[in-house]
């Protein structure tokens, strides 16, 4: 008898536990933390730093998110994953949000059920090559050894580029990237290609970086964003509308040193109040306190602050804005309006 | 217990109920299929759940996507594979890659774990210390910590492939190849390719011929042996093996080697063969790794041989390496055989840790690249999980009808 209790207890556990995933909005302010899966190491996007904190700018969209939903940039879980293991742990429900420069594509929206909330950073594939080896363009990059992150889209992208332009290559499949930044400088590769700004970060962390090259040719589209499962819109509009606001802050010239003076009284562009929720009620609609985005821009600064300040030109990553310069800027960065 | 009971009841009392439980004979058989029915049960369960979960979450399970383009690229193929080949074309490549290494790796793994086996007994203090030293450090380090450490030995001792071109002639090389045909690098071992031309089953036939005529021969000089008492000479079977084969080559020059090209390209040796490193290394890791448990079976099969039969071997005048193979090993081999098995069976699923050095194995392919990019977990876990037991399953019969040729007859 004592059995049947305990295995019908169990099963309606486990029952739950495995229906369970429609609300995690509530889930996350329930349990006071952000589960947030980042990469497992990328200078910039995301890494430990000395004090082993995570940051970055992938970091950033999740502290953003930690801030609007918790009102605490800290309240964050950092659940470092690999290439291969962030869908899993996406899709079990380890992690309530993938900030992991992933990028969006068709069947990972759509097959793998997946939901991307926006795009943080609008990337493209390139090689990193040492520039002893005298070679300008990655088309002449025929006969390489090229290595290539396992379950990316870049291992895809590798492929089609060399067959398209009819050279060989071999590939060297690699599970992270610290491996792959030292099977390259081992030499065991004569290139390494993955999203151009992980090519730069990687490059950084390099002893002598000015010994290697980007080759200009940018062979993939990569938008990379953050992600949530299929299914909870309430909770894939929150990161969504996290990311936005962070992007409209930099429009309107919202920064975190202004933010909180910005806030305190209804200012004169209408936008910008709604936005820091001193007109009108977006807060509630979404789910939120009517704070929340000032809350989400107080955690790092807005969009061009967390640019700067990972992964923009003064930083060891350098990179530049290029595609992710305001649209005001000739980028792609458009923040829909927030009414 | 059953017997004493059996000889209890001799007359056959009416069948009731109730003895399911009270009657020894019926209980443990009760007790068996309410075990059975629980695990029907909570078998039947979880796979309720699963698809109930997959259809939550807006899954289907289905195996069509093993028919879609692959779309990626691997190192090392044995069969034709691009990556316009399906998914399934891929997950074979896989197959036939962790055979190569298993097969390879069990062999390696043996020839060493006999040899540090029979050396640890050796009455030389040094070389016991050193094989003791061998099997301890291998035995107790984790296998993934020695694939790293033999993958990044590996990388690091060659040189790169780079240090050996002459990029079309304008170059000179730092370094030439060994003999002109071979070149250890951190890319792996170039050594010459075996191309065959028009009369190669002739030259097929010859070598086959030739292995007939060995053993034939050895068989020949036994049977002598045992009738007549007159030794032949055993060194014929060596003629007999090559000799034809290199008539019939000398006579068609049917094969012919290509040598490693260093003037082709910029970036790699082309031509040739390439043993990769990630193949290279994962093949050490494995057999060194197995061979340290392999010696310890081997010298616990040596010590169950009393000593009684080493002495009457030597009293009979046998050298000591014939004692070792006549008397000793056949009768140690019933102890070494049934370990060995299992040894074989880790080997063969360690082998599954090939990606720590990119090493593109059935985990690899299937498990690894598939299952990411088409996001079927379950489905590519289910067919890993099939094929390692499939092949555990095999390696497991084989030997054990090898065990019952070596085991004690008994009649």
């Amino acid at each position: 008898m004592k059995t049947t209790v305990f295995l019908g207890t169990a099963s309606a556990a486990m029952l739950v536990a495995g229906l369970a995933g429609a609300q995690t909005l509530s889930d996350v302010q329930e349990r006071g933390t952000l589960n947030c899966g980042v990469s497992t190491g990328l200078t910039g996007f995301s890494a430990p730093n000395a004090s082993g904190e995570w940051e970055g700018f992938d970091v950033a969209v999740c502290r953003a998110v930690a801030a609007a939903v918790l009102d605490d940039p800290s309240a964050v879980e950092f659940v470092p994953t690999t290439g291969k293991t962030r869908f899993t742990s996406l899709a079990s429900g380890e992690i309530d949000l993938l900030s992991r420069n992933t990028t969006w594509t068709f069947s990972r929206d759509n097959d793998l059920k997946f939901e991307f909330a926006g795009v943080n950073y609008y990337d493209g594939q390139g090689f990193l090559i040492p520039k002893e080896l005298g070679v300008t363009s990655a088309k002449d990059l025929d006969g390489a050894t090229v290595c290539v992150q396992t379950g990316t889209t870049t291992e895809l992208n590798l492929a089609d580029f060399f067959r398209k332009n009819n050279i060989s290559y071999e590939p060297v499949p690699i599970e992270t990237n610290g491996e792959a930044q030292q099977q390259y400088i081992a030499g065991a590769c004569d290139a390494y290609t993955t999203d151009a700004s992980g090519l730069a970060a990687t490059r950084a962390s390099f002893e002598n970086p000015s010994e290697h090259v980007i080759l200009p040719e940018i062979i993939s589209k990569e938008p990379l964003g953050p992600l949530v499962r299929h299914g909870d819109s309430e909770w894939g509009d929150v990161v969504r509308w996290t990311l936005n606001a962070l992007v409209a802050a930099e429009e309107y010239g919202v920064t975190s040193a202004n933010v909180q003076d910005m806030a305190s009284a209804p200012g004169d562009n209408p936008e910008v109040n709604r936005l820091l929720g001193t007109e009108g009620e977006l807060g509630a609609m979404i789910g939120l306190d009517n704070d929340w985005a000032v809350k989400a821009i107080s955690a790092g600064g807005n969009y061009g602050e967390l640019f700067a300040r990972h992964i923009g030109e003064d930083t060891p990553v350098g990179l530049a804005r290029g595609l992710n310069a305001q649209w005001t800027n000739g980028g792609l960065l458009y923040a829909p309006p927030f009414r | 217990m059953a017997s004493i009971s059996d000889h209890d009841t001799p007359k056959r009392r009416g069948f009731h109920p109730g003895m399911l439980l009270s009657d020894t004979r019926y209980r443990g058989l009760t007790f068996q299929f309410i075990a059975l029915i629980a695990i029907i049960c909570i078998a039947s369960w979880l796979g309720w759940n699963l698809m109930r979960n997959f259809a939550a979450a807006g899954l289907n399970f289905s195996y069509g996507f093993l028919d879609n383009p692959a779309n990626y690229d691997i190192n090392q193929t044995l069969i034709d594979y691009t990556s316009r080949s399906s998914h399934l074309r891929a997950a074979i490549v896989g197959v036939i890659n962790t055979l190569l290494v298993a097969i390879a790796g069990c062999i390696l793994a043996t020839l060493i774990g006999v040899s540090a086996g029979v050396m640890r007994l050796s009455k030389n203090w040094i070389v016991a210390r050193l094989m003791s030293v061998y099997v301890e450090a291998f035995r107790n380090v984790p296998v993934l910590i020695w694939i790293l450490i033999i993958g990044t030995v590996v990388t690091l001792s060659g040189g790169a492939p780079r240090d050996f071109l002459t990029r079309g002639g304008s170059v000179e090389p730092d370094r030439g190849l060994f003999l002109g045909s071979f070149a250890f690098t951190n890319r792996g071992l170039y050594a010459p390719a075996v191309e065959v031309g028009p009369g190669w089953p002739i030259v097929l036939g010859a070598l086959v011929a030739g292995i007939v005529g060995f053993f034939l021969w050895r068989s020949h000089v036994k049977r002598t042996l045992f009738n007549s008492g007159k030794l032949l000479p055993v060194w014929p079977s060596w003629v007999i093996l090559i000799a034809p084969v290199v008539i019939a080559e000398l006579a068609l020059g049917s094969i012919s080697f290509i040598r490693p090209d260093v003037a082709a390209n910029n970036f790699n040796i082309q031509g040739g063969t390439l043993i990769g490193k990630p193949f290279i290394a994962l093949w050490l890791a494995l057999s060194v790794y197995t061979g340290a448990f392999i010696a310890e079976n081997v010298r616990a099969g040596i010590l169950s041989v009393s000593t009684g039969q080493t002495e009457a071997a030597a009293a009979l005048g046998l050298r000591p390496r014939r004692i070792m193979n006549l008397v000793v090993l056949p009768q140690a081999l019933r102890v070494i055989v049934p370990p060995l098995i299992s040894q074989y069976l880790n080997l063969t699923k360690n082998s599954s840790l090939a990606i720590a050095v990119g090493y593109a194995d059935i985990t690899a392919t299937l498990g690894g690249i598939t299952l990411n990019q088409t996001g079927r977990a379950i489905e590519c876990v289910l067919l890993l999980m099939l094929f390692y037991l499939v092949i555990s399953l095999t390696i497991s019969g084989v030997m054990n009808i090898y065990n019952a040729s070596v085991a004690l007859k008994e009649r």
